[in-house]
């Protein structure tokens, strides 16, 4: 078999050099396309990011560190076979499920919302963080060891396996991840072959569980935020006013944009959030609708890449659990982009690799490490 | 586990995920391309809509009040400056919780429920991210007090303004009037003229009263406007253009600060009134009315309390007694009934009559009596009667000429209308006739009551400016001045036609009198003209008699002020009855006493050869004419006529 990637045949220059460099990132158990897909969206991401903090220099520094931080735990994650990882993550679960417990009753209830386990007054840590990357693993270990397509029994332990550590979480309570969560681990279920019989009744019965959801489940803020997305103008001030003035700022953009560091929307305070959550209105206002077409090409590259390594991955379980990061990794671009042009609720979801923030990109480059873990067993890449 | 993988169709498996994974790259496309066209609808299909919802976010335009314009003396003394003054202000959109922010600026400042009234009424005027004030004239105190707590007040802020200062105080008031802030009343004048509306958008102030009400639309100016570019915050980071506002015009009285302080303290603790005018070009040199008030706490709004004071005070500082005061004129008016008689050729000369110190009408038996018990004699001429001011004559003459004549007379001295000064609140005194007793009193007019006008009593009032107007009338042998305060508008280029009809004030027929009609010198109905008409003979009989009252000194009841004259002055001395012009009021018994003492008055104009100067003088409830009011008018003549050179030298040197 051809020990070649598909990247390195396609580059150009002396073969036999690029064998060797390619050896070396076979070394260290990483992929080199996904690699440096991935380090040019964060540095991408810096630059926008000096622009939306508004030239602050120790922001991009930070998230610099952060970035530093993250790549190095990539790396960590990688060196982990793919066979441990598996055993490891039903016993991550239950930890994970202790923990968010643990949360609940003892959490810090930081701005509102109990997402913080302060341990020993050391370290905050979101155990919802421990679950993004656990949850897929687990329902893929449970999956992988199934007859597959899922039975009945088998789909309503998935199902549950997935759903419980969201319940948890939209207590807290977290919308976002609750739903990244349980999508990461019904993707599982999803690329495992689940009958299209079974989809079509679980999205009757989502529709049918909207209005007890809404009444009992939702919270006040979070239902004004979904009744803010169909009419934002009904609350100028309030609530609609992220929306209107983040779709003003993305609208203004135009074509080519209004150049880096010349937004008004962004370096005259109206845009909220510009350095976390709304970072794609700063970059669609600054840079234009090319802006936004890399961004989103660069994106789609990434997970055409994570959806070829899921195809070569040796085993059913690492097949699952590479197809279920990549598309997570989707469902966070679609949520926040859709949510900062307006047309999905805001749940408080980041750019992925893009917004500022350590944890999520912690998190985010942690599962991407499992990727390269993967990408390193398999040999037809 | 090793077995029971064998059972598992890895191949079947394989062939499951392959599909899905295929469909979900489809998807993940598809939404891609969703994602992108969402974008593409936000920033090529409505590009134009948000460009101009960014600009609108960024760019405001703020209006910029202009400077009022300054008020200056005759020798270029400021009266009404604008001083520079720090107050609280709001910007509404820059607040979270307004209600919670006022509660709070309660708190350390003191501002009363009142003031938040108001306050409020001015936010609803407000255009977006105007500041408008709360607060007015913050101490140095309170300046230091909002720097400390600047971080819990977003929105806040304290903003210097230009603020109306009258340097001279309480002196001038009468003159000048006041600005003070615009209210519910004004601000509904305001909106309701289309072309001035827009030009007071940033003003805060207005004229209220005197010269700064009727020349409102000349010292205002014309509004700026600023575009800048704001934050989210409401904070101002740049202009980005800007029409300049046009500062006010400045006035120049004919007034002369020197002559009116001067006045003022001759005046002390007597209320009254005087009014000193140059016969030549009706320019008001002094026009005094006391007691009075200091101004400047009206322009930023005077306490209640303080304001209960001035208006409830037995000697009604705010009453402008020059303008509004409405006075018997008493003797003052005996030489006007005297040219009458001359004129219509009822007496001349020569004429006499007996005083026995009464007079009787025919088939009456009701005695007129003669301020003089003993009579002046029993033949009395129309010069001793001036000079003397001998009460039998000016009966005896005024039952032969007839209320109709003496009201068609009088009137050409501008009785019984307002004079038309430049300013407010003038009242038009009253001239009585048989068709005004009619219509007010529903009566017909008795004989009995034309004796009481020849001696300037009974119906017949004036105001002080409207017996300078008169003694200047007879200054100038016919010609009647239109008394003006304003000399001169600065001629900077910005200078708008300064009698263009569009002031606030020019508009209200209420307050002013239409040049146009009072500047033909008879009334519409009238044919006789004065300067024309009457002999210059009738003239200098009746001159020489005012002449006698001081030059005479024997007979003059002012002879006492013509001790060291070096020029001629034409006067004439009154003693008027109190008819109260502060009735209903409760006073104790000693007051009322005082206050029921006659007026005293003294018209005059000197020099008699070339008129620079006629006064009219009325103190009230001082007794006789010759003994306070006269001495009073020579000082004023003294003052204009004599030491000009050292007044001018004064003057330079007490400028600004």
């Amino acid at each position: 078999m051809n020990s070649r990637s598909d990247f390195s045949r396609n580059l150009p220059g002396d073969p036999s050099a690029l064998r060797a460099q390619t050896g070396r990132f076979r070394r260290w158990r990483l992929d080199p396309p996904l690699l440096l897909l991935l380090m040019c969206l964060a540095a991408f991401g810096l630059f926008i990011l000096y622009s939306a903090s508004g030239k602050d220099i120790d922001r991009v520094t930070r998230q610099l560190l952060y970035l530093a931080f993250a790549f190095f735990g990539l790396v960590v994650v990688a060196q982990f076979k793919v066979e441990i990882l598996k055993v490891l993550a039903p016993i991550g679960y239950i930890g994970g499920i202790v923990l968010l417990l643990l949360v609940a009753f003892f959490g810090d209830d930081s701005k509102g919302a109990q997402r913080w386990l302060d341990v020993f007054g050391i370290i905050r840590f979101q155990p919802s963080e421990l679950m993004k990357i656990v949850v897929p693993l687990t329902v893929a270990w449970y999956l992988s060891e199934q007859l597959l397509p899922p039975s009945m029994k088998t789909l309503m332990i998935s199902f549950f396996i997935a759903i419980s550590p969201s319940i948890l979480i939209v207590l807290q309570p977290d919308l976002g991840t609750a739903i990244l969560i349980a999508a990461s681990g019904l993707f599982v279920l999803w690329l495992a072959g689940l009958g299209w019989g079974y989809i079509l009744a679980a999205v009757l019965a989502l529709l049918g569980a909207a209005w007890p959801i809404w009444h009992f489940l939702l919270h006040g803020y979070q239902r004004e935020r979904i009744m803010t997305l169909f009419n934002p103008e009904s609350d100028r001030l309030g609530a609609g006013w992220n929306i209107i003035q983040s779709k003003t700022a993305i609208g203004s953009g135009g074509w080519d944009g209004k150049g880096w560091l010349n937004g008004t929307q962004s370096q005259l305070d109206f845009l909220p959030e510009s350095h976390t959550d709304f970072i794609i209105a700063v970059l669609a206002e600054e840079l234009g609708f090319v802006g936004v077409f890399l961004l989103l090409l660069l994106y789609l590259l990434i997970i055409i890449r994570g959806a070829q390594i899921s195809l070569a991955a040796k085993t059913t379980f690492a097949s699952l659990v590479a197809g279920s990061i990549t598309l997570t990794f989707f469902v966070y671009i679609v949520v926040n982009m859709g949510m900062v042009s307006g047309v999905l609720p805001v749940v408080g979801v980041p750019l992925p690799l893009v917004s500022y923030g350590g944890t999520s990109l912690v998190t985010m480059l942690a599962s991407f490490g499992i990727l390269m873990a993967i990408s390193a067993e398999s040999s037809r890449l | 586990m090793q077995n029971y993988a064998a059972v598992k169709d890895s191949d079947h498996e394989k062939r499951i995920f392959g599909r899905r994974i295929t469909v979900s790259i489809a998807i993940v496309a598809l939404i891609f391309l969703a994602l992108a066209a969402r974008y593409a609808e936000l920033q090529l299909l409505n590009y134009q809509t948000f460009v101009t919802q960014s600009e609108n976010n960024r760019v405001h335009v703020q209006a910029v009040a202009p400077n009022r314009g300054l008020i200056f003396d005759n020798n270029g003394r400021l009266l009404a400056a604008n001083q520079p003054s720090y107050n609280l202000v709001v910007v509404k959109e820059r607040v979270d919780n307004l209600e919670q922010v006022l509660l709070d600026l309660q708190q350390l400042f003191d501002i009363d429920a009142k003031s938040i009234a108001k306050f409020k009424h001015r936010l609803t005027r407000g255009t977006p991210y105007q500041a408008v004030p709360l607060k007015f004239k913050l101490t140095e105190d309170e300046i230091s007090r909002f720097a400390v707590n600047r971080y819990r007040l977003a929105g806040i802020e304290i903003k210097a303004q230009l603020v109306r200062h009258y340097p001279q105080g309480e002196d001038f008031t009468h003159v000048l009037g006041y600005v003070g802030r615009i209210n519910a009343a004004d601000q509904a004048e305001i909106s309701s003229l289309e072309n001035i509306k827009s030009n007071y958008a940033a003003t805060d102030y207005i004229g209220k009263l005197g010269i700064e009400r009727f020349y409102e639309s000349t010292l205002h100016g014309q509004v700026g406007f600023q575009q800048v570019e704001t934050n989210a915050h409401g904070k101002v980071l740049r202009i980005l253009g800007q029409t300049k506002p046009q500062p006010g015009v400045d006035l120049h009285l004919y007034l002369d600060a020197d002559l009116q302080q001067r006045i003022s303290t001759l005046m002390g603790d007597r209320r009254g009134s005087v009014v000193a005018i140059d016969p030549r070009t009706g320019g008001i040199l002094a026009m005094v009315s006391t007691p009075s008030y200091d101004p400047n706490p009206f322009v930023t709004g005077i306490s209640t309390i303080n304001y209960a004071k001035l208006r409830d005070s037995i000697d009604l500082p705010l009453f402008n007694r020059s303008l509004q005061g409405q006075y018997p004129p008493g003797s003052t008016i005996k030489p006007i009934i005297g040219l009458a008689g001359l004129h219509y050729q009822m007496i001349t000369a020569d004429s006499t009559v007996p005083d026995p110190g009464w007079y009787q009408l025919p088939n009456d038996d009701r005695f007129y009596r003669d301020w003089k018990r003993e009579g002046h004699g029993h033949k009395v001429n129309l010069h001793d009667s001036i000079a003397e001011s001998c009460d039998v004559f000016f009966y005896d003459l005024a039952y032969r000429l007839g209320v109709d004549k003496i009201h068609e007379f009088s009137s050409l001295f501008g009785l019984g209308v307002r004079s038309g000064i430049d300013s407010t609140s003038e009242r038009s005194g009253l001239l009585p006739s048989r068709q005004w007793k009619k219509a007010k009193k529903r009566e017909p007019w008795f004989p009995g009551e034309t004796l009481n006008i020849g001696i300037g009593q009974g119906y017949m009032l004036a105001t002080p400016v409207q017996l300078a107007v008169a003694t200047a009338t007879i200054a100038n042998r016919g010609y009647r001045p239109i008394p003006k305060l304003v000399k001169a508008f600065d001629d900077n280029p910005f200078n708008r036609n300064p009698f263009e009809k569009n002031s606030l004030a020019e508009n209200d027929l209420e307050n002013s009198v239409q040049h146009d009609d009072i500047s033909n010198n008879r009334p519409i109905d009238s044919i006789l003209h004065l300067s024309r008409d009457v002999s210059d003979a009738h003239w200098q009989q009746i001159i020489d008699g005012m002449e006698a009252v001081v030059h005479d000194p024997k007979k003059g009841t002012a002879r006492a002020i013509r001790r060291g004259l070096n020029y001629r002055i034409a006067g004439k001395t009154g003693t008027a009855q109190v008819v109260g012009i502060a009735q209903g009021e409760e006073y104790d018994a000693d007051a009322l006493l005082e206050r029921q003492r006659d007026h005293a008055l003294f018209v005059g104009f000197a020099p008699i050869e070339q008129p620079k100067v006629a006064v009219a003088v009325i103190v009230e409830n001082a007794g006789g004419g010759s003994t306070v009011a006269a001495p009073i008018a020579r000082k004023v003549f003294d003052w204009v006529l004599e030491s000009a050179d050292e007044k001018n030298q004064m003057a330079a040197v007490s400028r600004y």
